[in-house]
């Protein structure tokens, strides 16, 4: 229940934070992209503050508790080979945030305000999901 | 563009930061939004609150921007002009995000934020290609 809660307040958290930095509009992320055209250096500010935090907080957590304050055990990916999926799996993903302006958290939190092009980004993204579990089951036979 | 504001851009970051962090305290789990929400739709893996406290944290997050102020947060115009963009563009992002096992916060913020070889790599490449995206669509979009 108390990780259901802590749960709730980190998606929240998240989706203020990417709100309030304009992660949830397209032209924000396209403009970031467009490394030729008129930049907009947004999003690399928006980066480094997460990733600054992080760092930060990931050596303090990880570095003082054997163990999370809610579940049993942390669970950090431990996996360090670079494989085809990864590098082609991020370049196709990277295609795609280009085309429609949004990636994964931005989509769902853009998608509150009802706007058609969010609603159908999410939509498309969850068929996109689908199709990666048939691609799998293909590819695996 | 849109005016660039350095100040929104930096503590929305250090909030996105935040939130991860508190869930990496609290869960012990990287905030991987893709990975959470992937989960969440698999219906045949079973149930997990966590994922949809997460995802309605995220709702919940753009509720109150939508509230408190929405035309700092949502886009009124989509940049893109034809809707079947923004729709091929959700599904790369579901399919990529799923091959390339993560997106933007679990490779960008999280692993980033640890130093992970294979996030590093991802951002590189998510990122490569999206500027290459941007200026492919420049040109014949």
């Amino acid at each position: 229940m108390k990780a259901n809660i802590s749960s709730f307040a980190a998606g929240l958290l998240f989706a203020a934070g990417l709100a309030l930095a304009q992660m949830t509009q397209p032209s924000r992320i396209i403009g970031f992209l467009d490394f030729f055209g008129t930049w907009d250096p947004t999003l690399m500010f928006v980066i480094g503050g997460a990733v600054g935090t992080y760092m930060l907080m990931f050596r303090i957590i990880k570095g003082s508790r054997q163990k999370p304050v809610f579940t049993e055990q942390f669970q950090i990916p431990t996996r360090t080979d670079i494989d085809k999926s990864l590098v082609i799996g991020a370049a196709v993903f990277g295609a795609g945030w280009a085309l429609g302006g949004f990636c994964p958290g931005p989509g769902i939190v853009a998608s509150v305000s009802g706007a058609l092009p969010a609603l159908l980004f999410v939509g498309t993204m969850i068929i996109g999901m689908y199709l990666y579990d048939i691609f799998q089951k293909v590819t695996a036979k | 563009m849109a005016e660039f504001n350095w100040v929104t851009a930096l503590s929305g970051g250090v909030l996105i930061g935040l939130a991860s962090s508190l869930f990496l305290l609290t869960n012990g789990k990287i905030a991987g939004i893709s990975g959470i929400f992937r989960g969440l739709i698999s219906f045949w893996t079973g149930f997990e609150p966590w994922r949809f406290m997460f995802i309605i944290g995220l709702v919940a997050g753009g509720a109150l921007f939508l509230f408190i102020d929405p035309n700092h947060a949502f886009e009124a115009v989509h940049p893109r002009n034809h809707i079947w963009i923004v729709a091929l563009g959700g599904i790369l992002v579901g399919f990529g995000a799923r091959l390339g096992s993560g997106c933007t916060s679990g490779h960008g913020v999280c692993g980033v934020g640890r130093l992970s070889p294979r996030s590093i790599v991802s951002v590189v490449s998510f990122t490569a290609s999206g500027a290459l995206t941007v200026y492919l669509a420049k040109e014949f979009l």
